[in-house]
């Protein structure tokens, strides 16, 4: 019984990211014009799968108590590389993909180095690291665009349909959690992520691997930006240094972390979490979409819903026996 | 260097130097090493005209760095900095457009709306507990909405009032610019409203430790929602000189200014976690980073390039004076 409670207790902010989730998504995909049909699921899903990646490179530093503001910019850069090497024949193909994810995994591992060797705060650090990385991203495409062998074929097969109408994107995604989330919280390297989040001094008196930790989350935390980077290429079929773009999807894996019950002082939460809160994020921005509303309206809506939603968190505070533990 | 040798060194140095701060004197230098790295390149870069020409430049990004360093010394954030200086710009000229009445509300009105929505930021991190960086985060989707829907997503029409443009562009005494004046006179205030007064205790207070700052009776969530407001208002301010600066408001004017100020704080050696820093070291850190961008694009150094060395520039600095205690 106490074991289930703790469970739960555990686990509550990926259960309440995923509620809000369906709750939206159902909304959504009721009002849909065209139902709830495998081509509104796979837009969807396309839509929401950048979100997601960059939200679960986000979590992985989030729990370190770290914050990485350079996540959009390696996206940008992973998005410029990838419209480059993701071309010609399928084994040229295949070494793009995976030049593009070792671009990611340096780009972590550099931002994990400053902050563990160098002793600099992550938010500093990140912010700039991701101007150099932008900085790189537009001396490689310094106008948007492709180029002209780039494998279509290979990479459609990454944004379409499997057999039984099952976003392709989404299956992309479930095997990202399989092969990268599952196994680093499961090991003692993520443990010790969790630890050091919770209590940087605690987990070095416990003889915790502060810094194989933190560098392991910052470098997979590139890794998951790279490979968002990737997707956005297989839509889009080109690269471009967008700024905009960048700091925007930054600021949102914020949002979406805390929607997906992360908590930003670290040491709690799940990347599964941070995908349920992407997903929501999305289908919040969507549901203006079926509802007709002026596209004018849809950033103060956005805005709103967040502002709202951040609010509710605050609901902890009714739980708050000693004033002094509202100052941590 | 051991403390106790630190402190001997420190004895034997003139009195005026035993308060300056290794970082302010760093970043100061820094300064002069780039003056004379641009002077190489052309004499010019040495003449009056250039460098009030950018002390100008830097009252806009000094008068904003003012408000984020309030709020970085109480270990917070404030990412609302860029949709508040557009309120602040929009807001005013649009005011402006009103007649004559208008025209003299113009800047009380435009500031009202930057100290209302840094209240809001305010009562979200001081009562509702909410963690800066989403609540700002949150504020800041709000003011983009608010803007977009006002403007209908254009640019907007109106044109500064006369007093805005003549505090921003004009010159009265002795060819000093006015912006410069307003930048040194919100420069003075923001030193005695820290150093001299209970307000400006209480903020360093909080930035070491809330809990402590609380039980010694100060009333810190109110200091935190006014430094909030301060922060707002100050941005807003900003935004009104640029508009005033470019004759009018634009979609997105604040952007390139959120990153500057809390790299121009941090690099004038506020500690990012709270509770230490000077404002001298602020301006030391605005100049370097006006004079820096400036230098770059005299160079004609293209946007790439100029991204990158402003992030290694960042991390080098940092590196040498912003290093973290060793955990031990």
């Amino acid at each position: 019984m106490i074991d289930w409670r703790y469970r739960f207790d555990e686990h509550r902010g990926t259960l309440l990211a995923f509620l809000v989730f369906i709750v939206m998504f159902t909304i959504y995909a009721s009002n849909h014009p065209a139902g709830f049909t495998a081509n509104v699921v796979t837009t969807a899903a396309n839509k929401g799968v950048l979100l997601a990646l960059v939200a679960m490179a986000q979590t992985m530093v989030v729990i370190t108590a770290g914050i990485d503001l350079s996540v959009g910019m390696v996206f940008i850069l992973c998005n410029c590389v990838a419209s480059y090497i993701v071309a010609g024949s399928p084994g040229m193909t295949a070494l793009g993909v995976a030049g593009v994810l070792l671009v990611g995994l340096f780009c972590g591992a550099i931002n994990g180095l400053v902050v563990i060797y160098g002793r600099l705060q992550p938010i500093v650090t990140t912010i700039a690291t991701g101007a150099i990385y932008f900085g790189i991203a537009l001396a490689l495409r310094p106008n948007p665009g492709g180029v002209d062998n780039f494998n279509s074929d290979f990479t459609d097969a990454f944004t379409g349909q499997l057999p039984g109408g099952i976003p392709a994107s989404l299956a992309a995604l479930a095997v990202v959690v399989l092969v990268i989330w599952v196994p680093f919280r499961r090991s003692t390297i993520g443990r010790a992520a969790y630890a050091t989040g919770s209590s940087e001094v605690a987990a070095y008196m416990s003889g915790v691997p502060i810094r194989r930790a933190k560098f392991v989350a910052y470098t997979l935390s590139g890794l998951l930006s790279a490979l968002a980077g990737l997707y956005l290429t297989f839509f889009t079929y080109s690269g471009e240094a967008s700024a905009a773009n960048g700091s925007t999807y930054t600021l949102y894996s914020i949002a979406a972390v805390v929607l997906g019950g992360v908590s930003l002082f670290g040491g709690s939460g799940s990347a599964v979490g941070a995908i349920f809160g992407a997903l929501a994020f999305r289908a919040i921005g969507d549901l203006l979409f079926v509802f007709d509303i002026e596209p004018l309206w849809q950033p103060l809506f956005q805005g709103m819903v967040l502002l709202v939603s951040v609010c509710i968190g605050a609901a902890r505070l009714v739980r708050v026996r000693n004033r002094l533990d509202l100052f941590g | 260097m051991r403390p106790d040798e630190a402190h001997a060194m420190k004895a034997r140095l003139p009195s005026f130097l035993h308060r300056l701060d290794p970082a302010v004197a760093i970043a100061f230098g820094c300064v002069v090493a780039l003056l004379l790295l641009g002077s190489l390149y052309s004499s010019s870069f040495l003449s009056p005209e250039y460098l009030l020409q950018q002390l100008k430049v830097a009252a806009f990004l000094g008068i904003i760095a003012t408000g984020m360093m309030i709020v970085i010394l109480l270990g917070q954030i404030d990412l609302s900095v860029p949709w508040v200086v557009a309120v602040g710009g929009m807001m005013s000229a649009s005011a402006t457009a009103y007649g004559h009445t208008g025209e003299v509300l113009a800047i009380p009105f435009g500031l009202a709306c930057g100290i209302a929505l840094g209240f809001v930021n305010g009562i979200g991190v001081a009562y509702l507990r909410i963690p800066s960086m989403i609540i700002t985060l949150a504020v800041n989707a709000v003011a983009q909405g608010l803007m977009v829907a006002h403007t209908g997503g254009f640019s907007p029409q109106d044109s500064a009032s006369a007093a805005m443009r003549f505090i921003a562009t004009g010159d009265t005494i002795l060819g000093i610019p006015n912006a410069l004046i307003v930048w040194a006179i919100v420069g003075s205030a923001a030193v005695f409203l820290l150093t001299r007064t209970t307000f400006g205790r209480a903020v360093y207070g909080i930035g070491n430790r809330e809990r402590a700052a609380y039980l010694s009776g100060v009333d810190t969530q109110r200091v935190v929602m006014f430094a909030f407001a301060i922060s707002g208002g100050l941005s807003a301010f900003g935004g009104i000189l640029l508009a005033g600066y470019a004759s009018k408001a634009a979609q997105a004017m604040g952007d390139a200014y959120l990153l500057p100020s809390i790299a121009a704080v941090v690099l004038g050696g506020t500690s990012i976690l709270g509770g230490r820093g000077s404002y001298l070291g602020t301006v030391a850190g605005v100049i370097l980073i006006t004079l820096l961008q400036s230098i770059l694009s005299v160079m004609q150094m293209p946007e790439a390039g100029r991204q990158i060395i402003y992030g290694v520039v960042i991390v080098a600095m940092l590196l040498l004076y912003g290093r973290e205690r060793l955990l031990r």
